[in-house]
């Protein structure tokens, strides 16, 4: 590994890649990354579409994140649901996202859904599924509101509704059974929390709240928390202990100087 | 964990080979900024490395922009510092914790080993006891504590997760950031 | 997607496969016991899940067997209910010889054993038995697989059992507090009244429930006294 950072390089780095293989056959065990093994979902209605998201992020069997955030932003038309390895799906979408921006200035038109999706497909077929990204790609352009999934290999669908994640069976369940063209909106973002909330329940991979992207011509509503099914009930005592309970060896303080007006040298004598 | 105005952030202090225990008194917080810390578990190598590299970034941050890093930003940088090395990973999870050098605003979060950043208001733990840890802090954790209050908390926390856990404890620290000062304290642990 | 990962050059009737024999599958959930001085409480939730799936939000498995006992298991369901079953029936058994109940350290050692007879294939079952002995005094008594056991004055088994013990270890047995009365291994009983180990058990339940995706739905108390044995249910978080 060279000693030097190099703040100019780019893309990954495969320094330690060699090492880690040995470290794991001498059997150290390298600690599992956050997945979201969530619940998302989008459907488009009569004048735009909605995405929805659940906001668990798991680690194992242990929830790590009980609020995080799987609607990312791709462009000012455009948001993007992640589902997978956490890290993947917030530096691909990120990554995407700036890419839009720089064609978006060099063009100067608003971007097309098509072209984020094209972006993202051949990157993430690039890297062969090692990238663990299942996104559900929403946006409305100049011809109009596009669905579509792409899968951590490259594949992708167009449809007018769509889940992915572990809870996208439960999720699809509802739209199945619910969903039909050109629904008012309001009908179509409760047929989405309906949808993400047969997640939160029936999934253990998903839970804690929903959040809802509402995408229309010219206009975004990001409804961050949009239904909060789980909110924890008041614990039965305070765990509050007295000072001094726990038995220390040694305190040492640092005071930080922090010059305020009061402070301030006087001068008026 | 966050307090009333103060964060504390707080580790074990065993350094060990799976089972074999090498060093008792192996430090896993560093100081980034005045209020500022990151706790590194994992691997003593990289801990060792990535300590060298933050620091190493927050200094140049620092003399190119003429301002203290914010532990929001600093957060960002360990992210991708980490998410760089995707596909050989650091065997390190880092903790930040830290107030805002201008606002005092609490700010702490985890990632994982390839940078995927867990923001959270009220606690976050890494490492191994980190089930151990999720029950107590769950359990004792409350919002708004005063700094001694929140002390208490957070060493009482550890000190029982690692009591379950064999492979962590040896001692322990804890260091308590206000606006005004930081407190460090090593605690009285059980040694077996 | 699964199309691409299997490898086309191998056709999937070609090659020799041999069934492989797992009879163990984990179900979930967490129990929890406190013996007080003249009181057992014990808890469980009652989600039964396996992988991302909950089989069902509503499967006890605590079970009453007499009025100052109470069996707790968590593993793998089928041998649980064995377990309960074959306990049950050898507790009738004795009652039929000596016409007397059965005590609760009577039962812990017949358990044991019942456990240790399956030595080699064991029953993938962790038991809590929890009552009041011949004195009266809560007693809880915690197994493993096979057989060895042990009394204590709190245990907590299952998928949660790492985030509940050690606040039970914090919060029951005073442990790492300076100025507070410890509770050692040879003292078996907790020093808390009944209301507080109520509140300890339920903060305890709705913090596993917080972290630990298999643990929700619903809380069961047991809490056995002289006076017999109620049963409480409580609602837990479902998602």
């Amino acid at each position: 590994m060279s000693a030097r950072i190099d703040q100019t390089a780019t893309g990954f780095d495969f320094g330690l890649a060699k090492r880690n293989a040995s470290l794991e056959a001498s059997g150290v065990k390298a600690p599992n990354a956050t997945k979201t093994g969530t619940t998302i979902v989008g459907l488009i209605f009569k004048d735009g579409l909605v995405l929805g998201a659940d906001t668990r992020a798991t680690a194992g069997s242990i929830v790590a994140d009980k609020n995080c955030e799987k609607i990312h932003y791709i462009a000012p038309n455009m948001y993007c649901c992640g589902a997978g390895t956490a890290a993947d799906t917030e530096y691909t979408t990120n990554m995407i996202s700036s890419q839009m921006a720089l064609h978006n200035m060099s063009t100067g038109r608003e971007s097309r859904v098509v072209t984020a999706m094209t972006l993202l497909k051949q990157y993430l077929f690039r890297y062969q599924g090692h990238i663990s990204a299942a996104l559900v790609l929403g946006g409305y352009d100049v011809t109009g509101p596009h669905l579509y999934t792409i899968y951590p290999h490259g594949s992708t669908d167009k449809l007018p509704y769509v889940t992915m994640g572990s809870g996208s069976l439960a999720a699809m369940s509802v739209f199945e059974s619910r969903w039909r063209p050109d629904m008012e909106r309001q009908e179509a973002i409760d047929m989405v929390k309906d949808a993400i909330e047969a997640g939160i329940f029936n999934d253990l991979g998903s839970g804690s709240n929903v959040d809802v992207c509402v995408i229309e011509k010219g206009k975004v509503d990001y409804l961050r928390n949009y239904a909060k099914p789980n909110e924890r009930v008041q614990k039965e005592q305070s765990y509050k202990f007295a000072r001094g309970t726990t038995a220390v060896i040694k305190t040492s303080i640092r005071d930080l100087v922090t010059v305020t007006e009061d402070t301030a040298m006087d001068i008026t004598a | 964990m966050v307090g009333k105005n103060c964060v504390a952030i707080a580790s074990d202090t065993r350094l060990g080979a799976q089972a074999m225990t090498v060093d008792m008194n192996f430090p896993k917080i560093f100081p980034m900024t005045d209020h500022t810390m990151i706790g590194l578990a994992g691997l003593a190598t990289d801990v060792l490395t990535l300590r060298d590299q933050f620091k190493y970034k927050v200094k140049m941050y620092h003399l190119k922009e003429d301002r203290v890093m914010a532990p929001r930003t600093l957060a960002h940088v360990v992210s991708s510092t980490l998410y760089e090395k995707r596909f050989g990973p650091y065997f390190v999870e880092p903790i930040v914790a830290g107030l805002d050098p201008r606002t005092h605003e609490p700010f702490i979060c985890c990632t994982d080993t390839i940078g995927c950043i867990d923001f959270a208001k009220d606690f976050v733990v890494v490492g191994n006891a980190t089930e151990n840890l999720y029950g107590m802090c769950e359990g004792l954790w409350e919002p708004n504590l005063e700094p001694e209050d929140l002390f208490e908390t957070i060493s009482q926390a550890l000190l029982n997760a690692v009591d379950r856990n064999a492979l962590a404890g040896w001692g322990a620290v804890v260091h308590v950031i206000t606006p005004e000062r930081v407190i460090t304290r090593n605690l009285k642990a059980r040694c077996d | 997607m699964d199309m691409l990962a299997t490898n086309p050059a191998v056709h999937p009737t070609s090659t020799a496969k041999q069934a492989a024999f797992s009879p163990y599958a984990d179900h979930g959930g967490t129990n929890l016991a406190i013996a007080g001085a003249d009181y057992c409480i014990l808890a469980s939730d009652t989600r039964q899940s396996s992988g991302y799936n909950i089989n069902t939000r509503f499967a006890p498995k605590t079970f009453k067997l007499s009025d100052k006992s109470v069996l707790a298991t968590a593993g793998c369901q089928p041998d649980c209910n064995m377990v309960v079953t074959r306990v049950k029936h050898s507790m009738k058994g004795y009652k039929y010889t000596h016409n007397k109940e059965m005590s609760t350290p009577a039962i812990a050692q017949m358990l044991s054993i019942m456990l240790y007879q399956k030595r080699f294939f064991p029953y993938y079952d962790f038991n809590i038995l929890g009552g009041l002995d011949e004195e009266g005094k809560g007693c809880v008594f915690c197994y493993d697989a096979v057989g060895s056991y042990e009394r204590v004055p709190c245990n907590a088994y299952g998928s949660a059992s790492a985030l509940i013990q050690p606040f039970l270890d914090n919060q029951v047995r005073n442990k790492n507090q300076q100025g507070k009365e410890k509770v050692t291994e040879f003292d078996p009983v907790a020093r808390l009244s009944i209301d507080e180990a109520m509140r300890i058990v339920k903060d305890a339940f709705t913090s596993a429930t917080e972290r630990d995706i298999y643990t929700g739905d619903f809380l069961q108390i047991f809490i056995v006294t002289s006076a017999g044995v109620e049963e409480q249910l409580h609602p837990l978080k479902r998602d």
